[in-house]
């Protein structure tokens, strides 16, 4: 799911959105989604942000092409609570975990999907705060990890050519997998000392201020965004009272 | 141009020479070094830098950023920034826009990136290591054409690194040699120091321009004497996957016992991917690759890649471009051992082949070392030697001179000449044209992932 490019880039609005404003409105209905135990308000919760993401341009196919291990595994802890769980009324319990965990989970797939690492590096400087040296190091060393994943392809197939393969032994399967990574940091830390050397090179290491090339503005419809995100907790939970089924962890 | 043999410290000196070497960090460090008459490290916003690896010479995802990026750091007023880097962009002749993906660009590509990035900060001092060492020839000539631009656009004064040394000529106007172990051994005009000391700059590893190289093809086959295929491609396709092109498609080939191959074409042409399938590291989504007798005895029925992987090395040893893939041990001697072990040669024998790789190679000396500690030259020869420790048939080798200074060379092209004479099969993916004219007795042009063309060598 790491990619320095997002995959679905929407036209909408939610992609014009300010990259900090879309992170803060995910964080808040993370964390709100966490606050209630029962089924109804993650549902409701869940169905809302659906509604609204369709809206601003992204579709239900989109977050399920690229957010499905989340499905799977919600529903895997769905289910083994069904199965293995003791609450008096399982279907109940079994649903409201799986609920819970995609409602948690969803806005941040949804931030993923949406924002593009460039963008939020830049937002997170200029309308956070975030230490310039800090954001654009974690974005440089971003732009390394898929070429980690070509690299352990190449390190099997070498060690491969040297006789080295598992076969049947899953004691040598530990012992080859060790033995890849070892060879794969190696490297790592070879490619991230070269890239260091690339960055202070160009004044990265400078002391003094810092210009930026791409600004990144907060506008009111990014403060609506965030205000939005209370609005739909307030909704789900409303709408649980109204069934009389809402249950906060607390209580 | 600074030359000298590997470990004769032109690296450090052009890291120095960039500020980026800090003394109270060194383990010992003596004598003055002043940029414009100042610490190097008070000239770094004056000086560009520009390495041999393109991946790492990067920062952004996006072209223009990267452009941007040492702007930025030098608190260009935002307003300025754009148009220095479309500016910069077009002189090195970039041919995508600002929103180009950097990761989906070549290496010749990716290094003109860097230069117009280099560019754009209007440097006095342009410090360049190995520019092209990762680049095809033909991307090789347009990365030297924008390092001439960039000359020409800052009249900066240029301190180039480079193991080939005839292309880059056109570049320079003065030529250092390093002395192994410290000191000068040349410092003067092109002609005149090749011309002086040539011979003794060959002998100590450096590439002395139209300086002859050994030729080592085979001793003419009798016409009447069929050749032996020991592997045979046909029609192989390859797709990466999630990749919407064809990496390798319809690639047909016979490697013959006696043989040895160069496989060339340029970057993303499907090279490798050819080399890896054909080595049996890799099972092509179409087509096959068949061992006959000589080189499988009863599995000709099995394609190579379902190999067992030390039956592998026994009969196809492959050699990667970068040696520390490969590196399975914590010593030289053992990596050495690790194949004839596995396959149950009493260790009495083993100790005796070992010795003599290592005396061949002339890494007897570093028998104890770790592998990973090792010279770029002495790594390379290693990974070799590893390799033909298992005694295979066929060898398969990516890029095998990539980097390498003279007198590796010449002992690589010998070392591969020998086991084609001794009646094993060579195939070599390179760049080098001095590969293909010394070494090769058959040549594999690959192009979009076909074979175009497969050509006797001639001379």
């Amino acid at each position: 799911m790491l990619d320095v490019h997002t995959v679905a880039v929407p036209t909408g609005w939610l992609a014009r959105a300010n990259p900090v404003a879309k992170l803060a409105a995910a964080l808040v209905l993370g964390f709100g989604a966490a606050l209630s135990d029962d089924a109804v308000t993650p549902a409701v919760l869940v169905l809302l942000i659906l509604l609204i993401l369709a809206a601003g341009g992204v579709t239900a196919v989109d977050i399920l092409r690229r957010g499905w291990p989340l499905l799977v595994s919600a529903a895997g802890l769905g289910a083994t609570t069904l199965l293995f769980g003791d609450s008096p009324t399982p279907l109940l319990t079994a649903l409201t975990v799986t609920f819970r965990v995609v409602a948690v989970a969803l806005p941040g797939v949804v931030v993923l999907l949406t924002v593009d690492p460039t963008d939020l590096a830049d937002s997170l400087v200029q309308n956070a705060h975030v230490p310039a040296r800090f954001a654009y190091a974690a974005l440089a060393a971003l732009r390394l990890l898929p070429l980690m994943g070509a690299e352990w392809q190449t390190i099997k197939a070498a060690r491969r050519a040297r006789g080295i393969d598992a076969g049947r032994n899953p004691l040598r399967h530990v012992e080859l997998f060790a033995g890849t990574v070892f060879t794969l940091l190696v490297g790592a830390v070879r490619r991230g000392t070269r890239l260091a050397l690339a960055m202070d090179a160009r004044g990265f290491d400078a002391t003094g201020p810092r210009t930026l090339a791409r600004p990144q503005v907060v506008r009111q419809s990014d403060v609506a965004l965030v205000v939005g995100a209370f609005v739909l907790l307030a909704t789900a939970a409303t709408v649980s009272i109204a069934f009389g089924t809402f249950q906060p962890v607390w209580a | 141009m600074l030359l000298g043999a590997s470990g004769a410290g032109k690296s450090t000196l052009l890291a120095a020479l960039a500020g980026l070497l800090d003394p109270s960090h060194a383990g010992d460090a003596e004598g003055l070094l002043t940029v414009d008459g100042r610490d190097p490290r008070d000239f770094r916003d004056r000086t560009g830098l520009v390495l041999q690896d393109p991946e790492t010479q990067l920062v952004m995802a996006r072209a223009g950023d990267d452009v941007a990026f040492g702007l930025e750091n030098r608190a260009t007023p935002a307003a300025e920034i754009w148009p220095v880097v479309d500016a910069s962009l077009a002189a090195v002749g970039f041919p995508y826009g600002r929103d180009q993906r950097t990761d989906q660009l070549s290496g010749g590509e990716q290094q003109r990136l860097a230069l117009a990035g280099v560019l754009a900060l209007s440097p006095r001092l342009l410090l360049l290591d190995e520019p092209t060492a990762n680049v095809d020839p033909a991307g090789a000539g347009l990365v030297r054409e924008a390092i001439g631009v960039v000359q020409r656009r800052t009249g900066a004064t240029t301190v180039l690194v480079e193991h080939r040394v005839a292309e880059a000529l056109p570049l320079v106007d003065r030529v250092i040699v390093l002395r192994s172990g410290g000191g000068l051994l040349a410092d003067g005009e092109p002609a005149d120091v090749f011309s002086r000391h040539g011979d003794q700059l060959a002998e100590s590893g450096v590439w002395v321009p139209d300086h002859p190289l050994p030729v080592r093809r085979r001793v003419v086959r009798p016409a009447n004497s069929p050749e032996q295929s020991l592997l045979i491609a046909r029609h192989l396709g390859f797709r990466h996957r999630g990749a919407t092109k064809q990496a390798l498609a319809d690639a047909s080939a016979e490697l013959h016992a006696g043989e040895a191959v160069a496989v060339v074409g340029p970057n993303g042409s499907g090279k490798s991917t050819f080399a890896t399938i054909l080595a049996g590291l890799r099972a092509p989504t179409t087509g096959a690759v068949r061992a006959t007798a000589p080189l499988a005895g009863d599995d000709t029925a099995i394609p190579p890649h379902r190999w067992r992987a030390t039956v592998l090395a026994d009969r196809i040893g492959t050699v990667f471009q970068d040696p520390e893939h490969q590196f399975i041990t914590g010593r030289v001697r053992d990596e050495l051992a690790v194949g004839p072990l596995q396959r149950g040669t009493p260790a009495g024998v083993v100790d005796r082949r070992v010795g003599a790789l290592l005396e061949r190679l002339h890494l007897t000396h570093l028998a104890e070392a770790n592998p990973f500690t090792l010279s770029g030259g002495e790594k390379r020869r290693l990974s070799v030697a590893a390799a033909l420790a298992s005694d295979p048939a066929v060898l398969v080798l990516d890029e095998p001179t990539f980097g390498q200074d003279q007198r590796t060379w010449v002992e690589l092209v010998d070392l591969l000449a020998d086991h084609r004479d001794a009646g094993g099969a060579v195939c070599a993916v390179t760049h080098d044209e001095a590969v293909v004219t010394s070494l090769a007795d058959r040549v594999l042009t690959l192009q979009d992932g076909g074979i175009a063309s497969t050509a006797e060598a001639v001379g």
